[in-house]
């Protein structure tokens, strides 16, 4: 087993919402009306039921209530356990499967302050990411700027599947908040169902919705590159999170071949995919699709002819790896302190700005 | 139908090849708009001047996402005596078939042909009649080419119809479908031309590309041809991979697919996401006896073109080891622009069986050719 190294960060830890009703405390009259009076339910998404298997370790799963509700478990089951400085939140919790932009936008801010007062506020090694109503540009922005004033909020959270293509020059202002501001955007698997979650329609099984996050994110990637949001924004970073990254190697040679063929119709792609990937995107480690021989594993890091694309992650409380085993078997030493280290340091600019009240990490 | 204002060149010199070859994906077009008519009932000759095909799609004519080239065709391409790129047998024979040395080339017939079309009784009829064509135009003509029998996708029915009307005959090695489709192609309403393929003993070639309605991502519909093009491989994946999550495999034992044009390096991973997973759900999917990667790894071929192209020739052949040499099938896509030519797809350092496998031994296996 590769051990994990002390004052790492974790850069995908999902603490959960216990029921919509926890949020009622955030929402302003109107909307707690609206949520009682129309009998809203609680916001589950189908990416993660909350008993299937994969939402949560055996051994990570609450006697009562939901996986990753509770912070003292948090605390010692991935906190503590990995010993780590930094633990980066990203709540999955439905909010972007709501059709109106106005809803979606009392919930993301009620999400957002929940997020400071239950976990940040009380665990000074935790750390945020800011959800945003993407449907409305216009109030995403200005949620960005509402909670970037508090600087544990070290990242913009979107999903894979939203409305709309994430390159898409609609989206460039969120892109542009997020540069200014230091904050890289993560982009987590998730959907928001508002199309098909596989490019060839509506499949059978969760599984399958589950597989096909990997695909999403490839064509995420590929509209990111082409519509040139990193011509636009060199600056900015992007953290595909929960993403895999096994496929990134294979598709980025076939990226590059069309790109080379018809870059005469993106013609401000200035630069090889491949190098913006290596400038500007990273990815969260877990889950690692790659089979457990460390000779096959050292072989596809080769393949990503880059030490610095990968970041250190748990993905608490989804059940990714078994035991301590966080690390695969075979890595290097170097790589190691890259990954839980070197690289999401250089990643999140806001892990090392103080923080009031904050205890030494 | 893409405008055409710049001049044609000359066409290009091949470099010819000595050891015989299998092309696996040919793309074989009509000359004229009525070249289909002799195979089509008179009601659809005046349905089609009035209606179109009617297609998953809002343009009456053309791709959605306009091609880097007129029909995504070489430019060297166009047969001398007029017509569209790959519609002359003749100068598809002094192209491709007599330089490249080519013994065996499986036609894939795109276009109208009666898939991704929404009148399914349409379909049903422009499917028999671009397979009768293959046969008058091509296969009866040379006899180096085997056609795909072209299926109306969207009606199982009808298409195991068409499935068992061809059984038998010698002038068809594989079914046709394409990726993109109404549903993914593991649902239900494509078990019929799955259980008449392996009843016929034939390979199911799955080809990139289609319409079926659905976004090309599944974040809704992006803004550029390379988005199409390199979508298509995402397409490819998640529609293989309700093939095996659905359980085809499983009901089908002895059935082959090829993945036709849509890469192949991303297998791997692919296989290994699906094991993964299947690992912790297998219980969403009881009728799964296997592991998804095993599935894949005896029933699924792969189509080389466009050639996976990485810096370094040691991570192709990483690649090609974790898939199997045994697997691979060379194409060209002639007369596409994307066009692999034999002579420069693989890189030095193949022993002599891949490479003799490769080129042509798995392509003669599978399709039964002698």
């Amino acid at each position: 087993m590769t051990s994990p190294l002390a004052g790492g960060v974790d850069c995908d830890l999902h603490p959960a919402v216990p029921h919509l009703t926890s949020l009622l405390p955030y929402l302003n009259d109107y909307w707690r009306d609206q949520v009682t009076t129309r009998g809203m339910t609680d916001l589950v998404s189908q990416s993660y039921p909350t008993n299937s298997p994969i939402s949560s370790r055996p051994d990570w799963r609450p006697a009562q209530g939901k996986p990753g509700s509770s912070l003292p478990d948090m605390k010692t089951q991935a906190l503590d356990r990995f010993g780590v400085s930094h633990g980066i939140c990203n709540p999955l919790y439905g909010v972007q499967m709501v059709f109106s932009e106005d809803m979606a936008d009392a919930f993301c801010r009620a999400l957002n302050d929940w997020l400071v007062k239950e976990w940040l506020d009380k665990e000074p090694r935790l750390r945020g990411s800011i959800v945003i109503p993407v449907q409305s540009v216009e109030k995403s922005v200005a949620e960005i700027e509402r909670c970037a004033k508090d600087p544990r909020f070290v990242q913009v959270l979107m999903l894979v599947m939203g409305d709309m293509p994430l390159g898409k020059r609609a989206y460039w202002p969120i892109y542009a908040a997020a540069e200014r501001l230091g904050l890289p955007i993560g982009i987590h698997a998730g959907s928001a169902y508002h199309n098909p979650p596989t490019s060839v329609g509506w499949g059978s099984y969760h599984i399958e919705d589950y597989v096909a996050q990997a695909q999403a994110f490839q064509t995420q990637l590929t509209s990111l590159i082409v519509e040139g949001v990193f011509a636009r924004h060199p600056n900015l970073k992007m953290v595909m999170l929960e993403s895999g990254w096994s496929w990134l190697p294979s598709y980025l040679w076939r990226l590059h071949k069309f790109w080379r063929g018809v870059r005469m119709e993106t013609p401000w792609v200035d630069r090889a995919p491949l190098e913006i990937v290596r400038s500007n995107i990273r990815f969260s480690l877990q889950p690692i699709d790659a089979p457990p021989d460390p000779a096959i594993l050292n072989r596809l890091f080769d393949h990503m002819q880059s030490d610095e694309l990968l970041l250190f992650s748990t993905d608490y409380p989804h059940w990714q790896f078994e035991g301590d085993q966080v690390l695969p078997e075979g890595m290097s030493s170097d790589l190691v302190r890259k990954i839980m280290i070197d690289n999401p340091r250089a990643t999140y600019p806001r892990l090392k700005q103080p923080v009031a009240k904050e205890t030494t990490p | 139908m893409n405008v055409q204002f710049r001049d044609r060149p000359e066409p290009a010199s091949p470099v010819e090849v000595k050891t015989a070859i299998a092309d696996c994906d040919i793309h074989p077009a009509r000359a004229t708009r009525d070249e289909l008519y002799p195979f089509l009932a008179k009601r659809w000759h005046s349905h089609l001047e009035t209606w179109g095909v009617h297609p998953y799609q809002g343009m009456m004519e053309g791709p959605p996402y306009p091609k880097a080239q007129p029909n995504a065709s070489r430019r060297d391409a166009y047969p001398p005596e007029g017509g569209q790129q790959g519609s002359s047998l003749s100068f598809m024979q002094q192209q491709l078939l007599d330089p490249y040395n080519v013994a065996l080339g499986v036609l894939n017939p795109l276009g109208a042909t009666g898939q991704g079309m929404r009148n399914h009784d349409l379909a049903t009829a422009l499917a028999t009649a671009i397979n009768d064509w293959q046969i008058a135009k091509w296969t009866s003509q040379d006899s180096r080419l085997k056609a795909s029998v072209v299926v109306a996708n969207e009606d199982g029915v009808s298409a195991a119809a068409e499935i068992r009307r061809r059984a038998g005959d010698k002038n068809f090695v594989q079914v046709l479908l394409l990726s993109r489709n109404v549903e993914p192609l593991g649902q239900r309403r494509y078990w019929p031309i799955y259980e008449a393929a392996e009843e016929a003993g034939l390979p199911v070639g799955v080809h990139a590309f289609g319409f079926g309605g659905n976004p090309i991502t599944a974040s809704g519909w992006p803004s550029f041809y390379i988005e199409e093009m390199v979508g298509h491989s995402q397409c490819q994946q998640t529609a293989l991979a309700s093939i095996v999550l659905e359980g085809v495999f499983a009901s089908y034992p002895k059935l082959k697919m090829v993945m036709i044009e849509a890469g192949f390096g991303w297998a791997p991973s692919l296989s290994w996401r699906l094991d993964k997973v299947f690992a912790k759900l297998h219980g969403e999917v009881p009728h799964l006896k296997r592991k998804p990667s095993e599935y894949i790894r005896d029933h699924i071929f792969w189509t080389t073109q466009p050639m996976e192209d990485p810096e370094r020739r040691d991570h192709l052949f990483d690649v090609i080891d974790w898939i199997g040499w045994d697997k691979l099938l060379f194409a060209t896509d002639y007369p596409h622009w994307d066009f692999d030519e034999p002579s420069r797809v693989l890189p030095p350092g193949v022993s002599d069986a891949n490479r003799e496998a490769f080129y042509l031994g798995n392509a003669k296996k599978l399709y039964g050719i002698a």
